[in-house]
């Protein structure tokens, strides 16, 4: 795997990306398509709720909040 | 939330949409959009019923009618759930993409939000792909232009070939050109000739192989070639609505069976799995909203979130998430505590002075005593009550919560707390549906549609009731004023220490919540947590005095109804057991009596189990059922302060052990008839709703069982 692509639950506070790869299925999977998460979306990690967990993204234009296990799930590119 | 009869569960409705085209006459127009785009907000402009809306995701969790009209035509708007998408991945996606697709509106509004659009396209173009009979609302269009995001609707329009409006709902502006807009579509005077999503090639030909056999089944009833894609794409769900709508099975059909695979084996011999051809259609509709977006939005000012990052910075950070949060919500109680004081007084001298009156009435009519005490010392006395001490803190109270709601801050309070609900194996919207209890417990019962997992919406359901309601807290804060708040402090730190004992109170509630999660998830309820998503949506300017006018009136309403309804015939049969006498004692002391040794075990007396029993109908009457029983009359005292209660309670032997084992046992027992009737309603099962009783009492009772009997065997009392 190349250095630069990471899963986007450890993509730092700030930074931008691109997806790559989406592993996750089903359901969840679908869940993830329909905010547009698609290969190549941009995405942008804002901020960590308090505990450190959920971490909210701004997706296209709206801010989602994702918690690590599907953001584990997520494989992007750094920018 | 909770504001209204729809949210205060006097009018629950059902799941599915159902209009009768033969009792109304006049268009059937959809009304769809992504969640938290202002939809509800076009559905109250245009047609005047007072639906409630908040700034946070899936606040429409049923569907709402409501009618207007137009150039001497009738319009019915049908508010469907608002969904990301018609993919039906949830219960509300299907019930949205069955009205648009099967009960054929007349026309569909596609309402989408200015700022955030290119994500709301998506929902236009799968609806455009059901249906020609679209208008796209561009709506928040006032807060795009503060943001510099313009918007072009003319390009916009010449893409998605639909009529497009810009709109801002909540000033009224470009609503007559969305009705004009919705007249032309549905009376069929303007034709549509809307965008056609165009697939890969060897997808195209897969649709060829099946689309013609549809058309020949159903007769052009139905879009032929979206009904092929969803079929090859096997959504179950869809396949199921549509056997519904057409009453038949459509895959008895065998050629129909015969092309499909047909179909399905020339995507595979091309590379497309079963699994991907969902992530093309889906690639493929994004990649062209997209596109649309870069060229009819243009941002002028590339920060255009800037402030909405700074508040969340500091509402959402490590260091005062929580504790903003929780300094918030004791603002909120304090303001109620010390602001309804003085209403409350002006209240109980008001009705009291009108039962004085009523009183001199019924001497000069020569009314038996009997009856007075039915309709004077029973029910008017109970009602009175109830009025001059549940309504002022709840007319602060709700206006102050819903306030909060408008700015978008709750969809943050989920945020904060979503780990604990995950450790908790629950769901981090299941804090959303615990705000909306805050309103009623049946509205939040309700509002667990929001999750779409089974086991999670469960969960959320059976807690709900550890969230004090509006029926509980006026007893809460009355209990806190006297037996903590009074007993150290006086004036205004008195109501200090009260907001900060209700403060731990309701804490404690959503500390036992996420106990009671995590035990219900790790036995009956066994699951991991299941996916999370959830919107932030930015942040808006609170419509400040409609909030006030609509929650305050609404709230009164209610009240007023339902205290009429419950609290009068409370009064009624309380008066009646306290007067009625069996063997030298009246029936309510036999059943005190009777419940006396438990009541005592839990901290509290034979009364006050009564009345959390008879209390069962609404939770508003037990502390008036409690000092009416003290009464030896069987009926309530006028009291017009504070004190004249303390008085009476601790003459009955009341300490302040007794207050606090109230207080918990009021936060922590069954739910109320209501709720209890929504759980049956919401879960189809009498199984769960016995266990929404039984859970909550038997956490009262442990937790009652060991304060009071930890305080007496060290002397505390």
């Amino acid at each position: 795997m190349k250095e630069n692509i990471i899963a986007l639950k450890n993509l730092p506070i700030g930074r931008t990306a691109k997806i790559k790869y989406l592993s996750s299925v089903g359901a969840i999977r679908r869940r993830m398509l329909d905010l547009g998460l698609i290969s190549g979306t941009v995405v942008e990690a804002m901020h960590k709720s308090p505990s450190g967990d959920p971490t909210a993204y701004n997706i296209r234009g709206a801010v989602i909040a994702l918690r690590s296990e599907e953001a584990g799930k997520i494989l992007v590119e750094l920018n | 939330m909770g504001l209204t009869n729809q949210s205060t569960g006097s009018s629950l409705l059902g799941n599915n949409i159902v209009i009768d085209r033969t009792s109304c006459h006049g268009s059937i127009i959809a009304l769809s959009g992504n969640p938290n785009v202002g939809k509800s907000t076009v559905f109250n402009s245009l047609t005047g019923l007072n639906q409630h809306t908040g700034n946070w995701p899936g606040k429409t969790v049923t569907a709402c009618c409501g009618k207007y009209r137009y150039k001497n035509n009738n319009f019915i708007l049908v508010d469907i759930p608002g969904t990301y998408s018609l993919m039906a991945n949830s219960a509300e996606e299907e019930i949205a993409r069955d009205f648009v697709c099967f009960e054929n509106p007349d026309a569909t509004v596609v309402v989408t939000d200015a700022t955030c659009l290119e994500r709301n396209l998506n929902l236009v173009l799968q609806t455009i792909e059901i249906t020609k009979k679209v208008v796209v609302c561009v709506n928040l269009i006032d807060e795009a232009e503060r943001k510099k995001i313009r918007i072009d609707c003319k390009k916009l329009f010449d893409r998605l070939g639909v009529p497009v409006v810009a709109t801002n709902a909540r000033s009224r502006r470009g609503l007559d050109e969305l009705t004009d807009a919705v007249y032309n579509i549905a009376l069929g005077l303007v034709r549509t000739n809307p965008l056609e999503i165009r697939y890969d090639e060897t997808i195209e030909q897969a649709i060829e192989l099946v689309r013609p056999i549809i058309w020949e089944i159903t007769g052009g009833k139905i879009n032929d070639r979206w009904v092929s894609l969803k079929l090859l794409d096997e959504d179950a769900s869809m396949l199921e609505s549509l056997n519904k709508f057409l009453g038949f099975n459509i895959m008895d059909y065998p050629m129909l069976r015969q092309n499909l695979n047909k179909a399905r084996q020339h995507l595979e011999q091309n590379g497309i799995h079963p699994d991907q051809l969902r992530d093309r259609i889906v690639s493929r509709i994004i990649n062209i909203s997209e596109e649309i977006c870069r060229d009819a939005v243009s941002f002028g000012n590339k920060q255009y979130d800037l402030t909405d990052r700074k508040i969340d910075s500091i509402l959402t950070s490590k260091i005062f998430g929580i504790p903003v949060m929780l300094a918030l919500l004791a603002v909120i109680f304090w303001l109620t505590i010390a602001g309804a004081n003085y209403p409350s007084e002006l209240l109980a001298n008001l009705l009291f002075g009108f039962e004085d009156l009523l009183t001199d009435i019924f001497v000069a009519l020569n009314v038996p005593g009997w009856i007075h005490g039915v309709l004077i010392t029973g029910t008017y006395r109970t009602l009175a009550w109830v009025v001059s001490v549940m309504l002022p803190p709840m007319a602060i109270f709700f206006p102050l919560f819903t306030l909060l709601e408008d700015l978008g801050y709750l969809p943050r309070v989920a945020f904060n707390l979503d780990n604990f609900f995950k450790k908790a194996c629950a769901h981090g919207k299941q804090a959303l549906t615990m705000c909306m209890g805050f309103g009623c417990n049946a509205a939040g019962v309700i509002g667990c549609r929001i999750i779409d997992s089974p086991r999670e919406r469960l969960i959320a359901a059976i807690t709900n009731t550890f969230v004090p309601c509006n029926g509980r807290f006026p007893t809460l804060i009355a209990l806190s004023a006297i037996f903590i708040g009074g007993g150290i402090a006086k004036g205004a730190f008195r109501s200090l220490v009260s907001t900060f004992s209700l403060t731990v109170i309701v804490l404690l509630g959503i500390i036992i919540t996420l106990v009671v999660s995590k035990i219900l998830s790790k036995t009956i309820l066994k699951g991991l947590p299941s996916a999370f998503t959830l919107e932030l949506p930015p942040y808006r300017k609170p419509q400040v005095v409609r909030i006030i006018v609509r929650s305050i009136l609404d709230r009164t309403i209610f009240v007023l109804g339902r205290a009429i309804a419950v609290a009068a015939p409370a009064g009624l049969i309380i008066w009646v057991m306290a007067n009625v006498h069996v063997g030298g004692s009246s029936i309510l002391t036999h059943t005190a009596g009777f419940l006396d040794p438990f009541g005592k075990l839990l901290g509290m007396d034979g009364y006050i189990i009564l009345a959390f029993v008879l209390g069962l109908p609404a939770n508003e009457i037990v502390l008036p059922i409690i000092i009416m029983s003290y009464m030896a009359s069987g009926s309530l005292i006028e009291f017009s302060e504070i004190e004249h209660l303390r008085q009476l309670l601790v003459s009955n032997g009341w300490t302040w052990l007794t207050g606090i084992c109230v207080m918990l046992f009021s936060l922590l027992h069954f739910p109320c008839a209501t709720t209890l009737w929504t759980i049956r309603k919401e879960t189809q099962s009498m199984k769960w709703t016995l266990v929404s009783f039984a859970v909550p009492t038997i956490v009262g009772i442990i937790v009652c069982f060991i304060i009071a009997n930890t305080a007496r065997l060290f002397g505390l009392v």
